[in-house]
């Protein structure tokens, strides 16, 4: 019943952010889509919050490290009741809360400045030692991308992390192997060549867990996996497909950052809506 | 003749990392596995719960500092000036200046005397880094006393703080009681003739050329400027509109540091004729102090002549 729930309003949270690009003229698409389930997933299932108090201390916190697909986030926030709905139509807009890259000053809720790719998980470390050093029980997750794992920061992170095994850390990897231009192997999907970072991480002394991450019963079960694993912070790399949700727009490169037509946007909501009916 | 009593800054930071660690809660001291360079290994070996080691990684270590500091903690990121201003510039920006977050940044080993390291640990830029910064303030103390003073101001003060240090030993130019104040200029010495406006390590180079510039009939006017950011407006107008000659002194390249800010100030308000002493724009090297000092025109010798020079053509 409640895994019926988050897939309806995934659906919802999806046709949202085509909508609210398509309306602001400008955005990414592809990575946001392929992030929205474990979104969706933290925001009404895993983490402790409250949108009435975007800054409680002992909150849980998040950090959307691959800050360009900030509009997911945003919608996420606006359906758990941090933001009002019709904000979202002043996405990337002169003094707009909603930046194009997540601005913690601005809305409570963001709980990290991103959009310089390779920072986040860095951030969440503090917040993991900063939780404790003040035996605070809040927990910290934080999102990267495959392609951002190209930062040498997220290495330093992950070495850091596991040497001071912090186990209230998880990263989620939105492993949807595809960046803004890619890689050259395959000239039509443009894949990255890795399939799957496990073993790096294993490598970093991090527990790995690898699933579907557009299966609600899989990250159900990850993220209790994680907060069993003692001693280690926990990874998941969720594997996913970029612009999930829209056929004309799964796996296609193109699509990272691609403002859609009226037509294309219309398409996109018919598919999503039938999808849900026959769900 | 009384012995001039010097000090090491390191050694006064060492000093008061360890009582604010002990002392306020909020405080750890973050390193990049230089403890022992810059002496914060005095934390780790006396108070190792506030200690937290994050290796040769100065990116990670920034940014675990924000995260620090976005719970609420007061984290102290030490590490040598060079590679805290540019090895982890685009953190510094993104996720401590432009959030305002309360993060402390030491830079210890700045300026050209680094310790026969040269180019790549001299920290030339360090100043006009961090002062481009929205946010950010900027301190480059004189002397031991100072350094203590602006650690407690920066530990009082909530947000993103740069304090430069160095190396080896200074003399001592205030006493203990002196009421240091960021973004407070103070006037060491009164003249007539020609103003010296000075910062960090530069300052006590400065009174000592003064001094023997008065000898060959010239009134220096020393005014230190420990805060570059916030500026001294009112102090460095005063002392332009006394003397009409104004010079720049900093242990630092003369692009952007010290002297540019000076040059802005002067130049929007009260246009008057300006020498910048620092490093030219050029790289400097490994070598003696003294030998660096006179090679790059730091040096009290250096700066008697460019100074007299400059007054005897105003």
């Amino acid at each position: 019943m409640e895994i019926k729930q988050l897939e309806t309003r995934a659906k919802q949270i999806r046709s949202t952010i085509l909508e609210t690009i398509h309306h602001a003229g400008a955005g990414h698409i592809g990575g946001p889509l392929s992030a929205v389930d474990v979104l969706n997933y933290l925001y009404f299932k895993e983490m402790n919050i409250d949108s009435k108090d975007g800054r409680k201390e002992n909150r849980d916190r998040f950090i959307l490290s691959k800050g360009h697909s900030a509009i997911a986030l945003y919608t996420v926030l606006a359906y758990r009741g941090f933001l009002p709905m019709e904000e979202l139509t002043t996405f990337d807009a002169l003094n707009s809360r909603l930046q194009g890259h997540p601005d913690m000053t601005l809305l409570p809720g963001l709980d990290m400045s991103t959009g310089s790719l390779g920072q986040g998980l860095s951030a969440g470390l503090g917040m993991a030692l900063g939780a404790k050093a003040q035996n605070a029980s809040f927990r910290t997750y934080c999102m990267i991308g495959d392609g951002e794992s190209q930062e040498g920061q997220i290495w330093e992170a992950a070495d850091v992390a596991s040497k001071y095994g912090v186990d209230n850390l998880v990263c989620i990897v939105d492993n949807n192997r595809l960046q803004q231009f890619g890689w050259s192997d395959d000239q039509v999907t443009r894949n990255a060549p890795l399939e799957d970072p496990s073993d790096r991480w294993k490598a970093f002394g991090w527990h790995v867990i690898s699933i579907d991450g557009h299966c609600y019963d899989s990250l159900d079960q990850a993220f209790k996996e994680a907060r069993e694993t003692k001693g280690k912070p926990t990874v998941i790399i969720a594997n996913t497909i970029k612009g999930k949700g829209v056929s004309f727009m799964e796996g296609a490169y193109l699509w990272h950052s691609k403002v859609p037509t009226q037509e294309e946007l219309q398409l996109a909501l018919t598919e999503l809506e039938t999808e849900g009916m026959e769900g | 003749m009384t012995k001039i009593q010097k000090g090491a800054m390191r050694d006064r930071f060492s000093k008061v990392i360890l009582e604010l660690a002990e002392k306020d809660a909020r405080v750890y001291a973050v390193d990049g596995d230089l403890a022992n360079s810059t002496k914060t290994d005095v934390v780790a070996n006396q108070k190792p719960e506030k200690f937290l080691q994050m290796g040769i990684a100065e990116q990670n270590m920034l940014s675990v500092c924000s995260g620090l500091a976005s719970t609420g903690l007061q984290p102290w990121a030490v590490t040598f000036a060079a590679f805290l201003s540019k090895r982890a510039l685009d953190q510094i920006q993104v996720q401590i200046a432009q959030p305002r977050l309360d993060v402390k940044m030491v830079g210890a080993y700045s300026g050209l005397l680094t310790g026969l390291t040269g180019k790549t640990h001299q920290a030339l830029e360090d100043i006009a880094i961090f002062r481009t910064l929205a946010n950010m303030v900027v301190i480059a103390p004189a002397d031991n006393v100072e350094v203590e003073k602006a650690m407690r101001a920066a530990n009082d003060y909530d947000g993103p703080v740069y304090i430069r240090l160095a190396r080896d030993e200074y003399p001592y130019l205030f006493a203990e009681d002196y009421d240091f104040k960021i973004g407070r200029a103070v006037t060491l010495k009164e003249g007539t003739d020609v103003s010296v406006i000075a910062t960090g390590t530069q300052t006590s180079r400065t009174l000592e050329a003064a001094k023997q510039l008065a000898d060959e009939g010239i009134s220096v006017e020393v005014v230190h400027m420990p805060t570059i950011k916030p500026l001294d407006e009112a102090a460095i107008l005063a002392t332009a509109q006394k003397t009409n000659l104004v010079v720049t002194a900093e242990e630092h390249s003369i692009l952007g540091g010290l002297g540019s800010a000076v040059a802005e100030v002067l130049g929007e308000q009260h246009p008057t004729k300006m020498l910048r002493i620092g490093v030219e724009d050029r790289n400097a090297e490994s070598a003696p102090n003294e030998q660096l000092l006179e090679k790059y025109g730091l040096s009290v010798s250096c700066m008697v002549r460019k100074i007299k020079d400059f007054y005897n053509k105003a």
